[in-house]
């Protein structure tokens, strides 16, 4: 079962929420938490365990091979992304342009472009007692992050099945988010009651319905604001299944990167409503 | 020798435009015809992504010799502009492009 | 006319906060550019009044074209994204997986395949309370977040910048390092890092340190919610130190943050105290710049 963990604005607590919520549930049912926030992973803060798996992950791009290539231009004009241009006597490929097509490579009359492999970043996987963390970083200059969110998916379906799947996903309402909560059962959205988060609870409400997912809130830090997210909420027939009340000792053991679903009882009350509801919507799904 | 500016303007009193893939204008001033070239850059910034590379294929093209900036060329369109031989002068940032000439012929700039 | 871009690396640290808060700090010659296109809140600080409204238009997506198309699946060998499906006797391409290369429009035989461009958000320009000029923009949900957008609301504000005399352009920037944070980095003067005294915070600001290097830009530090955790806080001094990075502002964790934003004013304008920080830390930007 795939659970994404997203929200509209940064900084609302997905991270604080996936990393409870999976160590919470891995007490009693099979749990794999994954980091999809490659840009910026934290989860691996807060769950220290044994590196049982590492790997490079890769994209592919064109390299050119002059040995053949009669300098036609068929590459260039078929790139849609400007990453293949021919200037002068050579062929110049960007490969950080690229999207990986094949187009070019594959439309070539003399193979003159074949692909090659470009590292973008690792992907780890950690055994913390009873839960699977597996986590995707990407290496700092490379600006797209869809490619490893997908293949951080695609390993992950592999090789963990039959789990519950908690997925931390990065904040935003763009491709990267898109990517993320791709193939997943359940959409929990993370905001805060104050007006940016209404704001951006939103937008990720507009592209989660856009998407066809099914989605429920969470709000995290609950009292800080007003009423205006949970109105909204209400009027939308958005239901609401956890309200973790603000506290600063949270975010005291927070900023130490302790986890705190056993610490306070009442963030413990609230994942134990999450894992009613997942448990519920696992029947259904 | 031909020389490309990058412009904000069309005219020799145009301020230089600091960036080079989204100059707005690339104005090409040959010192020997005393012709110049004017060439509407804008719709390179259309593109989502590589607009370094193609604005320096276009002054590749053209058969440019030194291309008078402000910053520099980025990473992609820097490795265009070497292939070609083209020599590439920064620090013209706040100058018009006739004081961005007259500042490269007096050795004022920076060569990259 | 100079740039001063302000980013975070990690969510929720502060950043349109601060950056709101220094658009009412500076002297009438700022313009203001809010490039968190994904999630562009700044405004909502702003009583932001709609002078302009643009389409913008940046991926494309291929179509079939029915009349043409012969049903050989062609299209289908092709796709690398798999976009194209096979259903109800048609080949179907999904707007949410095409990555619009046009690989398939290119080898299909029929001719029958289009890429159309698509209006992916929406650029503004707006007046604000502050009497300076706001240029934002929303990206629609879902599309892809190249840069384009963000480089485009940047540049409107500096060609007004241009135009007007106006001697700086305020950006708010998004979060993470990838493209468009990148996108907003580019051409900037200086950068000011709101970051927190968190693990995660000191992960992402050290990230956002190694990016801001590659372009050689210099930077100022602000720390915000400092007494969370004073030891964490002394370990960003250290590193800011290490990086020679001078440290800006430290401000504490205040309810007053919220409360402000609620108020829809700037926490400048709510909170004295933390006025006087943040305007001790914009004296000092403009000093270093």
């Amino acid at each position: 079962m795939k659970i994404a963990i997203a929200s509209g604005k940064g900084g609302t607590g997905k991270t604080f929420l996936s990393t409870n919520l999976a160590a919470f549930l891995s007490k009693t049912e099979k749990t794999a938490l994954i980091d999809l926030d490659v840009e910026e992973p934290n989860s691996g803060l807060f769950i220290l365990g044994e590196n049982i798996h590492s790997e490079d992950i890769f994209r592919f791009s064109p390299e050119w091979d002059r040995t053949n290539c009669i300098m036609c231009g068929k590459c260039q004009s078929c790139c849609n992304f400007h990453a293949v241009l021919k200037v002068k006597d050579a062929i110049m490929v960007f490969p950080e342009l690229c999207h990986s097509c094949y187009a070019c490579s594959e439309l070539c009359p003399t193979n003159s472009l074949p692909m090659k492999k470009y590292k973008i970043g690792v992907l780890n996987h950690y055994k913390f007692n009873e839960l699977d963390f597996v986590e995707g970083r990407l290496d700092i200059g490379q600006e797209q992050a869809v490619p490893l969110i997908s293949q951080t998916n695609d390993y992950t379906a592999n090789r963990l099945q039959k789990v519950i799947g908690i997925y931390d996903c990065p904040p935003g309402t763009a491709c990267p988010t898109v990517e993320s909560v791709k193939d997943s059962d359940l959409v929990i959205l993370v905001t805060e009651p104050t007006p940016f988060g209404l704001h951006d609870l939103k937008l990720i409400v507009k592209a989660m319905k856009q998407l066809g997912k099914k989605f429920v809130v969470v709000i995290n830090r609950s009292g800080i604001g007003d009423d205006s997210v949970e109105d909204f909420c209400n009027s939308e027939n958005i239901q609401i299944i956890a309200k973790i009340p603000n506290d600063r000792r949270i975010a005291e053991e927070y900023s130490i990167g302790n986890l705190v679903f056993d610490k306070f009882d009442f963030v413990r009350a609230e994942l134990e409503n999450i894992k009613a509801y997942i448990l519920k919507a696992g029947g259904s799904i | 020798m031909k020389i490309a500016f990058t412009s904000t303007g069309n005219s020799w009193d145009s301020k230089i435009d600091p960036r080079f893939g989204r100059a707005e204008f690339i104005f090409i001033y040959d010192d020997e015809t005393k012709n110049n070239d004017i060439v509407d850059n804008s719709g390179v910034s259309e593109h989502a992504h590589g607009a370094g590379p193609m604005t320096a294929q276009i002054v590749t093209e053209k058969k440019v010799d030194i291309i008078i900036t402000g910053n520099g060329p980025g990473g992609n369109a820097a490795r265009v502009i070497e292939s070609s031989g083209i020599k590439v002068f920064t620090g013209a940032g706040d100058m018009t492009v006739k004081e961005a000439y007259d500042a490269y012929k007096k050795g004022n700039l920076t060569q990259s | 006319m100079k740039e001063i871009v302000v980013i975070s690396g990690k969510g929720g640290t502060g950043k349109t906060s601060v950056t709101a808060s220094f658009a009412y700090l500076s002297s009438a010659n700022t313009v203001l550019a809010d490039c968190d296109v994904d999630a562009s809140d700044m405004h909502l600080l702003l009583k932001p009044e709609l002078i302009s409204s643009e389409d913008f238009f940046s991926s494309d997506l291929a179509v079939i074209d029915y009349d043409k198309c012969a049903g050989c699946g062609r299209c289908f060998e092709v796709c690398r994204f798999k976009a194209v499906s096979f259903e109800l006797d048609k080949f179907k391409i999904s707007d949410n997986n095409c990555e619009g290369c046009g690989y398939c429009a290119n080898v299909c035989p029929s001719s029958a395949i289009t890429l159309v461009k698509q209006n992916d958000g929406n650029l503004y320009i707006s007046d604000t309370r502050l009497g300076k000029k706001l240029f934002h923009a929303e990206l629609g949900p879902g599309a892809e977040n190249s840069g384009k957008l963000v480089a485009k609301v940047k540049n409107n504000a500096k060609k007004y910048a241009r135009e007007n005399n106006l001697n700086i352009v305020l950006v708010d920037g998004s979060p993470g390092v990838g493209c468009p944070v990148i996108s907003s980095l580019s051409g900037a003067n200086f950068v000011v890092l709101v970051t927190e005294p968190t693990t995660s915070g000191i992960h992402d600001l050290s990230r956002v340190i190694q990016l801001v290097k590659k372009f050689h830009i210099k930077m100022g530090c602000v720390i915000n919610k400092t007494d969370i955790n004073y030891k964490a806080s002394d370990g960003i001094k250290k590193m800011l130190v290490a990086e020679n990075i001078p440290l800006l502002a430290e401000l504490p964790y205040s309810d007053n943050f919220t409360h402000a934003m609620i108020k829809e004013v700037t926490v400048a304008e709510y909170d004295k105290g933390i006025r006087s920080m943040l305007q001790d830390a914009w004296d000092k930007i403009n000093n270093l710049i």
